[in-house]
């Protein structure tokens, strides 16, 4: 018998309760924008790019203290199963704005009073939590364009399957199952900067799943660092070599 | 201009920093202790040509809400489920902000957040309204309207489709069933009716923060200078069926701080609407 342990329950995908779906990071794949990122998350793929800081238009729209962020989160017309116009849905305008603020919390906006920076979210291929693997690469995008930030942001979603609280949730997970809670925090200032849930937790099941988001979440910090520092790498690698020559 | 002052009045402006001046003292503007919501008003059957119909007054704040039923065809990945349709606006009469026109995304994020609320509650028994699964489904509108925003009006506009829901009348389905075969020579309005029946009653409870200090149903100044705005949606049988963080951010220990006292106010709520009569425990 397994000693009174309970059995290890396995998901749709044969991922366990607590795996995340196979993921990468990449900084800097755009050569014209100022910062981008591209996050692959199981079959999602979405690149982001950054523009700004730079003189917001129309003028009268600019604010003395503070820079404005522009945010736009896009599904490409051919990003799902079936064909999604590409104007912007209710949905897409919604999340453009609870990203738009989850980013502001990290930006140091006072910095560029006057200014706005554009942060263009384009969703190339979705299956499930794609908001928070959006604000993962943003966030990658912006430390990339050289904007100040207070914090890292990352985003991991959980939610109730079959009864079962996991992380991660994929597409056929999301419509089959009874929660889905995306977060994104600050992991360093430990602060949460985007909430949501939708579906019927109890508030022991919304512990454990925002627990179990919130380990998900650190585990992408960690590709987050390792993505820029690659570019990081990659890009001095010229002074590096001159560097050492002189020491 | 900075953020807060852009568009306002003067008048709001010093209602603001008055407000601010208060919150910092740990009072609120009018007076209330931080966990007392304002007066609660709500009239149902407003709106007497819509099969069901409120209108809430919280404080300032003003909601009209409306349902109506029409027939329709289900969608395909939900055959066997009635169709909800959940759209708010903030009118022009609303604040001096407010705009005629498409709404902005602060009105669509209100529209989703009550839409969810009410789709995820189960207050809706989908399955039950499939008159013909696969072919004819009852569609059901909850249309709301900001007449006056003076802050938290989530919470209100959830209020209004509950109590608009509970108190409605729909078309009998058994006759709609029985004439299936006139269905397109059917006129919603002039089927027999029945009255609506509800299965849950979500509440929404917005708890605001302003420099660690937190409070229940924010007014519109203090919306405006609160650091955080988080919503939760919770059903009488202590669950959650939504939350959306609105506004700011909250450390981990505030989420679950604010997530008690959302659902200590939503059981007020919930005796509150039934000592009104609007539902039944």
């Amino acid at each position: 018998m397994n000693n009174g342990e309970r059995e290890e329950f396995i998901r749709v995908d044969g991922r366990k309760p607590d795996e995340l779906r196979k993921y990468s990071i990449r900084a800097g794949i755009l050569k014209n924008a100022d910062g981008s990122a591209e996050i692959k998350l199981g079959k999602n793929w979405i690149v982001v790019g950054v523009y700004g800081p730079k003189e917001h238009f129309p003028k009268f729209e600019a604010l003395q203290d503070r820079a404005i962020i522009n945010c736009r989160y896009h599904m490409a017309p051919y990003s799902t199963t079936e064909r999604k116009s590409p104007k912007p849905s209710r949905r897409e305008i919604e999340l453009s704005k609870v990203i738009r603020t989850a980013l502001e919390q990290a930006v140091i906006l006072e910095k560029f009073p006057e200014m706005s920076i554009d942060i263009f979210i384009e969703v190339l291929q979705a299956e499930g939590s794609t908001r928070v693997a959006s604000i993962t690469a943003a966030s990658v995008a912006l430390a990339e364009a050289g904007i100040p930030l207070r914090d890292m942001i990352v985003g991991c979603s959980a939610g109730k399957v079959n009864g079962q609280i996991v992380v991660d949730v994929g597409e056929a997970e999301d419509k089959d199952g009874e929660a889905d809670l995306p977060i994104a925090v600050m992991p360093n200032l430990k602060r949460v900067v985007l909430l949501q849930m939708d579906g019927k937790l109890t508030h022991e099941e919304f512990k454990r799943a925002f627990e179990i988001a919130l380990k998900g979440a650190y585990e992408l910090y960690e590709e987050q660092k390792k993505a820029l520092k690659k570019l990081i790498e990659e890009m001095s690698l010229v002074q590096e070599q001159e560097g050492d020559e002189d020491e | 201009m900075s953020k807060e002052f852009k568009g306002k009045t003067l008048a709001e402006i010093l209602r603001i920093e008055q407000t601010r001046n208060y919150l910092m003292k740990g009072i609120r503007e009018d007076g209330r202790s931080m966990w007392d919501y304002r007066e609660i008003k709500i009239e149902v059957g407003t709106v007497e040509k819509a099969f069901g119909s409120s209108t809430v007054y919280l404080g300032d704040t003003v909601v009209v809400t409306g349902v109506n039923f029409e027939l329709g065809t289900p969608f395909q990945d939900s055959p066997d489920s009635a169709i909800l349709l959940v759209e708010g606006e903030i009118l022009p009469t609303a604040s001096f902000e407010a705009e005629a026109g498409p709404p902005d995304e602060y009105e669509i994020e209100m529209s989703r957040v009550v839409d969810r609320s009410l789709r995820e509650s189960g207050i809706i028994d989908f399955k039950k309204y499939a008159i013909i699964p696969g072919e004819t489904v009852l569609k059901i509108f909850i249309d709301f309207n900001i007449l006056n925003d003076d802050g938290n009006i989530i919470d209100a506009a959830v209020l209004g489709a509950v109590s608009a829901l509970a108190t409605a009348d729909m078309p009998d389905i058994n006759y709609i069933r029985d004439n299936i075969d006139e269905v397109s020579n059917i006129n919603i309005k002039e089927v027999p009716r029945t009255k609506f029946s509800i299965e849950e009653i979500p509440i929404a409870n917005t708890i605001a923060l302003y420099n660690g200090k937190m409070f229940v149903d924010p007014t519109a100044p203090e919306e405006e200078i609160a650091n955080s705005l988080i919503t939760f949606t919770h059903l009488a049988t202590g669950e959650i069926c939504s939350i959306q963080l609105l506004k700011g951010s909250l450390s981990y220990e505030e989420v679950f701080t604010a997530l008690d006292k959302a659902y200590e106010k939503s059981v007020e709520i919930r005796d509150k609407l039934s000592e009104m009569g609007i539902i039944k425990l």
